[in-house]
């Protein structure tokens, strides 16, 4: 078709225009063709899909009351982050730490899983979470590692329902989950009454993170120097309190006997 | 003879220092005796753990979990303590002991508090009995890059995975983080769509092309970014010529493409996808210029060009 074929020619002289007067090879003179195109059409775009629209409106908020409003802050950000916080929370979609706590963009490195678990040092199992506590801690030196926990937990609730014959009905959840059993295996232990049992296992698998944060060698040395401060945290959306608290390891004075 | 380390738990709670600045508070029974009286009383908790106490003779390393902490609680009334925070900007504190950050956690909190929890409660009642987000994000661990901030979401709205360098590992790999929270989203909370975003300046991409075919295998950061090596590789076969941070740029969005087509090798991900009730989505957040792009997987168009790796994408937007 003529249309088709005059366009072609069109973008091919754009392709060489850009190569030319701005010395971009044939991939980036072609990225930038595709990126004016985008531009173009997104402007006059209007998502039929309203999960779309949420997103888009999202953006221009995002970027018409924060970005465009404190340009120095934003450039400055751009350069690199330094966050104070490394922040564990839970995945789930009522909890996000930004929203509750009010971290701007660039307080707080931050990861999301299921139940907010940090499992024990283990390179070959969970790299992902190593991963992240290594380039927090070692990388971008945080003070603080905060992880924080949350009531109605659904993670929590797997850990507590998953059968003690190792039968598994989540091939992916049920693995991940296990990481809590030694903060279960607490609660049973205590005798907790049972409608208060997922209450204090979500409060005691944050315990349990936070003692397995000390197994990894990054960790502990900043700990030694005093450098990185371990916090536990507790949003209840159901009464609206949030708590905070700090594990702290001592040595305590030597008994001697003679 | 081994030294053990002990879990003890010692509630250290200073009532002269909490019950200035506490407006409500539950009441904790305490060994000490302390007690905290809440107009509406909660429910008693302690932190009584299991004190398996090994005395040695010479040394007792004892982990504390101290909780001489705050606990705000709601409060309906108009409150004298809760300051009006401009929810803009706010200068962190200076000092990072850990009686002002409490306090800064607080004053935070309770912002929320104030302007969004009690203003649209019956919203957060309804929450707190279940969630129904429509989207799962997976997005990088960058603290310039949450998804909640940049894109708006409200609570309720998403399920969020946040990772170094967001990336999905594929079916073959085995259980990780990522996939139990795939799993739960997609067949647990049955959520409607996948969107996996990336950012400019990613540090984790820049570790994946900066690393050495053969390297030291005791960092966890190489362990985890070679998930993303095919999209290594494929920048290295188009892109070789261009500088390095031109190729890193290319590797971010080359990389949210590898994760999408690793999304679609869960198969219960792909039935749903095939079947027209999941959409999976590609997103790229530039900080620089504050832009942001969007772009569907177009499964039917994929499926043809598998052969060879390729991805078919619609529906594409771009934001500035």
């Amino acid at each position: 078709m003529a249309g088709v074929s005059v366009s072609e020619v069109a973008i091919q002289g754009l392709k060489k225009l850009l190569s030319e007067k701005e010395d971009l090879d044939d991939v980036a003179a072609g990225a930038k063709i595709e990126k004016l195109t985008l531009e173009l059409q997104g402007q006059k775009s209007h998502s039929s899909d309203p999960a779309v629209q949420a997103i888009t409106d999202g953006f221009t908020d995002f970027k018409i009351n924060h970005f465009e409003k404190y340009p120095d802050f934003y450039n400055e950000l751009a350069e690199g982050q330094s966050p104070k916080f490394l922040v564990f929370a839970c995945s789930d979609s009522r909890v996000s730490p930004t929203f509750i706590l009010n971290f701007k963009p660039g307080e707080a490195f931050m990861v999301r899983n299921i139940a907010n678990l940090v499992p024990p040092f283990n390179q070959i199992r969970y790299s992902g979470v190593g991963a992240a506590i290594e380039y927090a801690v070692s990388v971008l030196g945080v003070e603080n590692i905060l992880v924080i926990g949350h009531s109605r937990c659904g993670g929590i609730k797997r850990l507590m329902e998953l059968p003690g014959d190792g039968s598994v009905h989540f091939d992916f959840v049920d693995d991940w989950v296990q990481i809590g059993l030694p903060a279960k295996s607490k609660v049973v232990a205590q005798g907790v009454p049972a409608d208060q049992q997922l209450e204090a296992l979500e409060k005691e698998a944050v315990n349990l993170s936070l003692v397995n944060l000390q197994t990894y060698p990054y960790v502990k040395e900043k700990i030694s120097e005093k450098k990185l401060a371990l916090r536990g945290g507790y949003y209840n959306f159901v009464n609206g309190s949030f708590e905070l608290w700090e594990l702290k390891t001592c040595i305590s004075p030597p008994i001697i006997i003679e | 003879m081994a030294i053990l380390p002990s879990i003890s738990v010692s509630l250290d709670l200073d009532p002269q220092r909490h019950t200035a600045v506490l407006l409500r508070t539950p009441t904790i029974s305490t060994p000490f005796g302390l007690h905290r009286i809440s107009v509406k009383p909660q429910k008693i908790f302690g932190f009584k753990m299991d004190s398996r106490e090994i005395e040695q003779t010479r040394m007792r390393l004892s982990t504390n979990f101290n909780s001489s902490t705050l606990t705000t609680k709601a409060s309906r009334e108009p409150s004298g303590l809760t300051q009006e925070l401009d929810s803009k900007l706010q200068a962190v504190p200076e000092s990072e002991s850990g009686c002002d950050l409490f306090k800064d956690m607080k004053h935070r909190f309770l912002s929320f508090k104030k302007n969004k929890y009690m203003e649209h409660i019956e919203h957060y009642e309804k929450l707190a009995q279940s969630q129904a987000p429509k989207f799962m994000v997976i997005a990088c661990a960058d603290s310039r890059v949450c998804p909640s901030a940049i894109l708006g979401f409200q609570p309720g709205e998403a399920f969020t995975v946040r990772n170094v360098a967001n990336l999905v590992p594929p079916f073959e790999s085995g259980p990780s983080e990522t996939n139990a929270a795939l799993e739960f989203a997609v067949n647990s909370l049955e959520v409607e769509n996948v969107l996996v975003i990336g950012h400019s300046c990613c540090g984790g991409i820049r570790a994946l092309m900066s690393m050495e075919e053969e390297g030291d295998s005791s960092s966890f950061i190489r362990n985890w970014v070679v998930v993303g090596k095919n999209a290594k590789a494929s920048t290295k076969a188009v892109a070789s010529n261009l500088s390095f941070d031109q190729q890193c740029k290319h590797c971010e969005k080359e990389s949210i493409n590898r994760s999408l087509l690793n999304l679609l090798t869960y198969p219960w991900i792909e039935e749903r996808v095939r079947k027209g009730i999941l959409s999976i989505h590609g997103g790229y957040y530039d900080f620089v210029d504050c832009t942001f792009e969007k772009w569907t997987l177009d499964y039917e168009e994929s499926n043809l060009k598998e052969a060879n790796g390729g991805i078919s994408v619609k529906d594409q937007l771009f934001w500035c």
